[in-house]
């Protein structure tokens, strides 16, 4: 009893814990100050954080890539001044070192403004979608009725930075890669908005806390409602993050800077501390889309277990995150690139099918919502099939033509 | 504006077509670009993403082999073979040995023949393998299919060095032998690795050869057909995947291929599924004959105890020596005065000549398509310059 109450109490203290810390800090100031300082130091506070994530974020990708190809990644970097390595734990500040006193090349045909603006430009957006996600119960930044239309409409914006990118290099790779660019964008934001309908819908609020509010709560006891584990709400997440891998051109949709084919796509003839602004601004976009992916589908800050609901919201959402991005990581170890016109196709003939028919099985979810009973086990049903029937016709006509072969031998 | 543009019907139809189709872009890949295998360039001409037009460009890394070649003594040659298929020294070794014993009648002691059986086939593991990861480097696998394969390429290569003391350059075949004798324990490690190997190809195999997107990017792309192979004189596995059954191990049944069991896989579309796909089942056929020649490994000497290697000087003549490389057939040409040095030294490289059929191949694809498509050729651009 006195171990719940212990529980609860240190609980809400780290719930509230960084509100308290600013109103520390800020309480003093007048009032229509207060409001002013309060929105500057959340600003600081989530670029700190999630600049050091990126940091350490490029770090783990390295050695989780170097793990997976049988080799320790880097790890030769030491601290400074205590000369311990550390498993390269300074890598990422002397990646930084070196991006800033590198010489920054600007070719000569280029446009000059725009080459610059390009990597700033991409930089901005990113940050901007960052703004709206729920960290945690106390944790909005931004918080008004719109939000989702905002996170996409500033996270379709970044496509245009690339393109930027790829038309001021005056490069002829570049230009390939900002068509591609281009294409991509076209084709996978429209899955990626569809997948998100649903949980709109069933919130009946385009407000992200409003939408991790509506995933609270367990049925059964156990189960949490978050909506990934529904038929459409898996179906529907599945759909969001391929579709995210691709706004976010990671692999295996990497092909606007495709490496063995466009060199470094619109990147190829940007250096320095640009190049670098680029690397963040592609890991930001990452997060901001790992981040949407858990708000939408995966609770966002809800706890996964009722007793597990001590922890602080914003430690779970850290956790669905990090666990989202090193999915990321995963998926780019592993698969080989697609085609442009299998990319295209992939977008256009499964997952846009999909994502409508998707809409339909949400809808049905949230009308059947009263279904009790033996009802249930229909309702399941019938979504699943929803779900599941598409997915293997639709998946059966794309895979069609390509097939294992079997191979004859001379004597 | 344009008065076309304003007739009605098919007129205005072409135009805008026209208009969209009109111009193309010239791109010119290498000779530094990450995945030309080397400084091989190709001028694409495309057409959006298509390929209307590509020009082989390649000679950056001559270096006058083939001269060099008849200034030399034959023995003096042997080095330089190594740095043709540099992936491949001792199929290059083996078919120069087998030129200049041609020329000089050289008889090859029977212990010498299990070991130039067992390298030759070690040296087909090892290139094949490169030549996967690699593919599914180009393919777009960031690395890891190629940093397996290489693992395994470690393996083999540290054979090589504790035989012959390099890793990659040889020069380990001799006129009339073979100029190490391996240890027992060196023929036990390379059981030890052969017994390993096919673990390894199920491995790799398990986790790329059924991928969806492997498959969808591989199958029906740069199909290479059986009349184009032959007429270019395309050699080795890539004329083995257009399903034509042509190996010198068997036709010309050289050494002591005839005393082993093995199958020759054939492909049926001649894409670059079929080519990788013949290279893997290669490999596993390769496993078989090393089992089988490291059994019957005899004793005996490893070089013919007559073979002349100071003075040597082959009567007057001529002789063309091949045998089955990893990439096709390589073959020695040598025309002899009776001096010490050849008189003509000619190279058939397999890789060049299986290059000249990339346009072929390339047209109608798309960028992405002609660098698997150069991947899947499998060149060398030591072997291709020369």
């Amino acid at each position: 009893m006195n171990a719940a109450l212990l529980f609860a109490t240190t609980g809400s203290v780290l719930e509230t814990l960084p509100v308290t810390l600013r109103d520390l800090v800020t309480g003093w100031l007048p009032e229509p100050l207060r409001w002013l300082v309060n929105s500057l130091v959340g600003v600081g506070t989530l670029l700190a954080v999630i600049g050091l994530l990126f940091a350490y974020l490029t770090l783990a990708e390295r050695k989780i890539l170097g793990r997976i190809q049988n080799r320790p990644g880097p790890n030769r970097t030491p601290i400074p001044f205590i000369n311990l390595r550390f498993f390269g734990l300074a890598q990422p500040f002397a990646d930084g070192v070196k991006a800033i006193t590198k010489e920054d090349v600007v070719p000569d045909g280029a446009d000059k403004v725009l080459h610059f603006l390009a990597p700033v430009a991409l930089l901005a957006f990113s940050i901007m979608t960052l703004g709206v996600i729920p960290y945690g119960r106390h944790l909005v930044l931004l918080e008004f009725d719109a939000a989702v239309l905002y996170f996409f409409a500033a996270g379709a914006a970044t496509e245009l930075a690339v393109f930027m990118a790829g038309w001021a290099s005056r490069n002829k790779y570049s230009l390939l890669a900002a068509m591609r660019a281009l294409a991509q964008l076209i084709s996978y934001e429209l899955p990626l908005l569809l997948s998100v309908v649903p949980a709109v819908m069933l919130a009946g609020s385009l407000a992200l806390p409003a939408i991790v509010e509506a995933q609270g709560g367990w049925s059964y006891g156990f189960l949490p409602q978050w909506h990934v584990f529904t038929p459409w709400g898996f179906a529907g997440f599945i759909i969001f993050f391929i579709s995210a891998l691709a706004e976010s051109n990671r692999s295996p949709f990497d092909l606007p800077e495709a490496e063995s084919e466009l060199i470094a796509g619109h990147l190829t003839e940007y250096s320095g501390f640009k190049y670098a602004l680029f690397f963040m601004a592609e890991y930001f976009g990452m997060c901001a889309l790992s981040g949407m992916g858990v708000t939408l589908f995966l609770g966002g800050w809800q706890a996964p277990l009722p007793f597990l609901e001590f922890i602080p919201s914003y430690v779970w959402f850290g956790v669905k995150l990090l666990s989202l991005l090193l999915v990321f990581i995963w998926i780019r170890a592993t698969f080989p690139r697609l085609r442009m016109d299998q990319l295209t196709r992939f977008a256009w003939k499964f997952l846009v099918p999909l994502a409508l028919i998707n809409l339909g099985t949400a809808a049905f979810w949230s009308l059947t919502a009263g279904w009790s009973g033996p009802l249930q086990f229909v309702r399941w049903a019938v979504a699943l099939a929803l779900v599941l029937v598409p997915f293997t016709l639709l998946g059966r006509r794309l895979s069609a033509g390509v097939a294992p072969r079997t191979y004859r031998y001379a004597t | 504006m344009n008065p076309e543009l304003l007739t009605p019907g098919g007129a205005n139809v072409r135009a805008v077509h026209d208009a969209f189709h009109g111009d193309l872009l010239e791109v010119s890949m290498g000779p530094h670009h990450p995945s030309t295998h080397g400084v091989f360039r190709m001028i694409v001409t495309l057409d959006g993403e298509r390929i209307v037009k590509l020009k082989p460009v390649f000679g950056y890394l001559h270096r006058n082999h083939e001269k060099l070649g008849e200034t030399v003594s034959y023995l003096g040659s042997m080095p330089y073979t190594d740095r043709l298929d540099y992936l491949s020294a001792m199929t290059n070794n083996w078919a120069y040995a087998i030129a200049v014993e041609k020329l000089a009648g050289q008889p090859v002691p029977e212990r010498a023949e299990y070991v130039r059986v067992i390298l030759a086939e070690l040296t087909r593991l090892l290139n094949h393998t490169c030549l996967a990861g690699f593919l599914m480097q180009d393919c777009g696998c960031s690395g890891t299919p190629l940093m397996y394969a290489f693992r395994e390429r470690e393996k083999i290569l540290d054979l090589f060095e504790s035989l012959s003391g390099s890793r990659m350059m040889c020069n380990y075949q001799r006129f009339g032998g073979c100029r190490v004798d391996p240890t027992p324990a060196w023929v036990d490690a390379t059981r030890t690795l052969v017994g390993n190997y096919g673990a390894f190809l199920d491995e790799f195999e398990a986790l790329l050869t059924g991928n969806e997107i492997i498959m969808a990017r591989t199958q029906g792309v740069g199909v290479l057909s059986a009349a184009l192979a032959i007429n270019a004189g395309v050699t080795g596995p890539m004329l083995r995947a257009t399903g034509v059954a042509s190996d010198l191990r068997k036709s010309d049944a050289y050494g002591v291929y005839p005393r082993f069991q093995f199958r020759v896989p054939l492909g049926a579309h001649g894409d670059v599924y079929d080519r990788y796909m013949v290279r893997v089942l290669e490999m596993r056929e390769s496993i078989r004959i090393l089992e089988q020649a490291l059994a019957g490994l005899p004793g005996g000497p490893i070089m013919d105890p007559k073979a002349k290697l100071r003075g040597f000087r082959p009567k007057a003549g001529e002789a063309y020596g091949r045998i089955e490389g990893p990439k096709g057939e390589i073959g020695f040409y040598l025309v002899s005065d009776g001096g010490p040095n050849p008189l003509r030294y000619r190279v058939r490289p397999p890789s060049f000549i299986n290059l000249t059929v990339l346009e072929d191949m390339c047209l109608g694809q798309t960028v992405a398509d002609a660098v698997i498509i150069l991947g899947s050729v499998d060149i060398v651009l030591g072997e291709v310059d020369r």
